[in-house]
């Protein structure tokens, strides 16, 4: 009995103090890049790492302080979020990689095309 | 909200560490849901990241997009999930008003985040940036709106969890219930961060 009590209010889903924890690295990690985007101190590829690293970095904190995911979770729940992982890789990565060799193969737009060749 | 406790681990007295309460049959079966919306979702990404710089003459993220209006909507759904942690450490604290009444603060910062997007698409179509204009707009709003019609399901699925909690109380149904929601609820902030960051970040810095 006293072993679920326990259990009940250790809470397995984090005390105030780990949402809280949570939200002030979500708040960082959404203001940084808000706040290069928006003052303009960043273009492209910097841009880009920026953007993608705080995004891919503030995901992570969400799946540990919201979401909950941690050595604690059963087998199962990460074998589903790795597999999902593993599709989204092949969904994203592959269109782009598929779209971008046709556009630079199969359809030349005018702009592309060297007039003097 | 012992005796609930006890019964939902009925049984399991043995394997007491593995049965993460979080996570039994229903909570697994959900995430699994969770993980497969996920993947419609990398769908409508990748359209998007396809379609990102097919303009067809017409607007372009640098035109139509409003960061500080981005960032607004971005705040309350942050708020959102903050204040939803709350409402389930209230229940499982067995504090019905508080699990409540943090309820019904998270439900008005979906609702307000709601209100921006529909405003924010209200505004494009009138200037004439509507889903029919481009095929990168065709994708936005392919990508925003699902995302929004998750947030809708989701205010919905609040209130009826107010109306149950109201008149039932915080029983062990209810837990599981609120359990699954607060799942959908952080998982939809989780594709919001995809999509401010791919849409609207890298849309205006390009």
């Amino acid at each position: 009995m006293s072993a679920h009590d326990t259990h009940a209010s250790h809470g397995s889903h984090g005390g105030a103090g780990s949402y809280l924890v949570g939200f002030v690295l979500a708040v960082v990690l959404t203001v940084i890049p808000f706040g290069a985007v928006m003052k303009g101190m960043v273009h492209g590829s910097q841009a880009v790492a920026l953007i993608m690293g705080a995004a891919v970095i503030q995901i992570l904190v969400h799946l540990r302080y919201f979401l909950h995911i941690d050595g604690k979770t059963d087998r199962w729940t990460l074998q589903a979020l790795i597999f999902t992982i593993f599709v989204l890789g092949i969904v994203l990565g592959g269109s782009l990689w598929v779209m971008h060799n046709m556009n630079t193969n199969m359809m030349p737009t005018a702009m592309q095309m060297p007039m003097g060749d | 909200m012992t005796s609930a406790t006890i019964t939902a681990h009925g049984g399991h007295h043995d394997h007491h560490e593995e049965h993460h309460d979080q996570f039994g049959t229903v909570q697994l079966g959900f995430w699994v849901y969770l993980m497969s919306d996920c993947v419609i979702f990398s769908g409508l990404f990748a359209t998007y990241a396809v379609m990102s710089t097919a303009f067809a003459g017409g607007p372009t993220p640098h035109t139509i997009f409003d960061l500080p209006y981005v960032a607004v909507e971005t705040a309350l759904l942050l708020f959102s999930s903050i204040t939803y942690g709350f409402a389930m450490i209230g229940a499982h604290k067995g504090n019905k008003g508080a699990a409540m009444g943090w309820l019904v603060v998270t439900a008005l910062f979906g609702l307000g985040f709601i209100g921006m997007e529909v405003h924010e698409f209200a505004k494009l179509i009138h200037e004439g940036a509507g889903p029919d204009r481009s095929g990168w707009l065709s994708s936005f709003f392919a990508l925003v709106g699902t995302h929004g019609l998750h947030v809708t399901s989701g205010l919905v699925w609040m209130t009826v969890m107010l109306v149950q909690v109201a008149r039932c109380g915080l029983t062990e149904t209810n837990i599981r219930r609120l359990t699954c929601l607060s799942l959908f609820w952080h998982f939809l902030d989780v594709i919001w961060i995809g999509v401010f960051s791919l849409v609207y970040l890298m849309g205006v810095s390009a």
